[in-house]
């Protein structure tokens, strides 16, 4: 070999961000439409449904339209948002301190994971009673129960993403002399976002999910309630309001997250599906 | 000697000093009473069959693995755990992927440079020729583009020792070239000492003052021949091809033809 070769010369990479590719989005219209269609031709057209057991979507629009004006599903679904917001983030930080505990050290793992894993298997209901008599019928029950249903799905995936960290990074850490704290912050965490982002998706679905079930056995306010008043008033509208209005905000409460991860997650090189 | 404190005592002058080390792996003896020393500001090439235990030594000596016999001692004090005066540049950049590469040169600042190190970095790109990339994620780079980052992060933190472990083997071979010239001219610069691992003769004879050949496990003793030719060197000096057979002949000794098992650890 003739001489030392020269160092290539450095192109500039910042190269855009290729478009995400995938299939049409349109295509993510097809299913609702079929189903309001069948809804539609069961309930307006054919008839195979009576109005008390489902009634049509031009009566739940007008039912929702009703409870707007009177401002009262706005007061429903704000008595909901926020002790999911409440409850959410009371669980989800939590699962982060105790996550992060558990996923660095097998001591704590081993004093406290055995319990914490019996502990998820209470099914959320049977909460329900219990911390009513803790607690009252007041909001702090309520947060309380979204909080457990938040925490475990925070609380598993994180466990499971520090317990991915690449060795060989942390290695970096240690040659840099960065402190156990600045470890966790530095290398850790951002390690496992993966999963605790996964973890965050599932959690505030959970979430949703706890709420209802305390909104359905104490309250006067809620979406919860609204189902509850539906059902003892007979009033199937009222009740698929309430049902829509949930799936409405779970769905954004998870767009909103994906719309995080998305960003959280843009140095990452993995495959994203065709 | 008649001081002969904590600090290393009659050692206190090399860089690197292994007194008698001894590395048990898995109940295998890997290294045994094995000395060594480094002076300051000199490179010295590590070369040895697979297995023999150079990255073992060199794992040692940066603080990562505190578990064998013996002393050892770097940059004026026993080794007990990573410092920041002892670098470590690794065979993959293990680079941070969520940072882009002026945050992950950063990483390796002394926390005291840490704010207002934008200019500092800078400079430190621009030594390892990668002024344009800053903004750039390490997926973006080309494996010879990312050990060059991970050189400006190792050089970042102004190491007094800087530990290679086979640092160029997984770029092509003009790549290496120019990365073995680039770290050349720092050193002619900085005159950092470092103790490099290789596997390529061509390399350790291009770059170190004296190449040591480990013998095969357990390494009790490492030979050292000498390379006496100024640096930058001329690849096809007739000299480096003759020291080159001298090497060949030692590790010959060391047993590098009697076939080695299991991986290089």
């Amino acid at each position: 070999m003739a001489c030392a070769a020269s160092l290539p010369a450095s192109p500039p990479v910042a190269r855009p961000r290729a478009r995400r590719r995938g299939a049409a989005p349109w295509l993510a219209v097809i299913a609702p439409l079929a189903l309001v269609g069948a809804w539609l031709a069961t309930t307006s057209i054919a008839r195979v449904f009576q109005p008390h057991q489902l009634p049509s979507p031009w009566q739940v629009a007008a039912a929702a339209a009703e409870l707007v004006r009177s401002g009262e599903l706005w007061r429903h679904v704000a008595a909901s948002a926020a002790r999911v917001a409440a409850g959410f983030s009371v669980g989800a930080t939590a699962a982060l301190v105790t996550g992060t505990l558990v996923g660095l050290s097998r001591t704590v793992e081993t004093l406290i994971d055995p319990t914490l894993q019996v502990v998820r298997n209470v099914p959320s209901l049977a909460w329900v009673p219990f911390l009513l008599l803790w607690m009252g019928i007041d909001e702090a029950p309520k947060i309380a129960l979204i909080a457990i249903g938040g925490f475990f799905p925070v609380y598993l995936n994180l466990v499971t993403g520090i317990r991915n960290v690449d060795r060989k990074l942390l290695e970096v850490g240690a040659v840099f002399g960065l402190t156990p704290i600045e470890q966790v912050r530095r290398i850790v965490w951002p390690s496992a976002l993966p999963y605790l982002l996964a973890g965050m998706r599932i959690g505030i679905g959970q979430s949703w999910l706890f709420l209802v079930a305390a909104e359905l056995i104490a309250s006067t306010r809620g979406l919860g309630y609204l189902l509850i008043d539906g059902q003892a008033t007979a009033r199937p509208d009222l009740m698929l309001v309430g049902i829509l209005a949930l799936a409405g905000l779970g769905k954004l409460s998870d767009a909103g997250l994906r719309r995080i991860e998305r960003r959280a997650l843009g140095w990452s090189d993995a495959f994203e599906g065709r | 000697m008649t001081a002969h404190g904590r600090a290393l005592g009659g050692a206190s002058t090399a860089a690197i000093t292994a007194d008698r080390v001894v590395k048990v792996f898995r109940n295998q003896v890997v290294l045994q009473d094995l000395d060594l020393a480094v002076q300051p500001s000199e490179i010295v090439s590590l070369i040895g069959p697979s297995g023999c235990g150079k990255s073992t030594l060199l794992r040692l000596i940066s603080g990562l693995d505190r578990d064998h016999g013996g002393r050892l001692g770097v940059a004026g004090r026993d080794v007990t755990g990573p410092r920041r005066e002892v670098g470590l540049l690794f065979q993959e950049p293990r680079l941070l992927p969520w940072l882009d590469v002026r945050d992950n040169v950063a990483l390796g600042l002394p926390p005291a440079k840490r704010r207002n190190g934008g200019e500092l970095v800078q400079r430190l790109l621009a030594q390892v020729h990668l002024e344009g990339v800053g903004g750039s994620l390490p997926r973006q780079l080309s494996g010879g583009m990312a050990q060059r980052v991970a050189l400006a992060r190792a050089l970042a933190a102004e190491p007094e020792v800087l530990l290679l472990d086979e640092p160029f083997s997984a770029v092509d071979a003009l790549t290496r070239m120019s990365l073995q010239d680039l770290l050349l001219r720092i050193w002619q610069r900085t005159k950092i000492t470092m103790l490099l691992v290789t596997h390529d003769l061509d390399e350790a004879l291009y770059l170190s003052g004296r190449v040591m050949v480990m013998s095969g496990r357990p390494a009790t003793r490492a030979d050292a021949i000498a390379v006496d030719l100024p640096r930058p060197r001329d690849r096809r000096d007739p000299a480096l091809a003759r020291l080159r057979v001298e090497l060949l002949d030692a590790l010959h000794i060391a047993g590098v033809d009697r076939a080695t098992q299991g991986g290089d650890t």
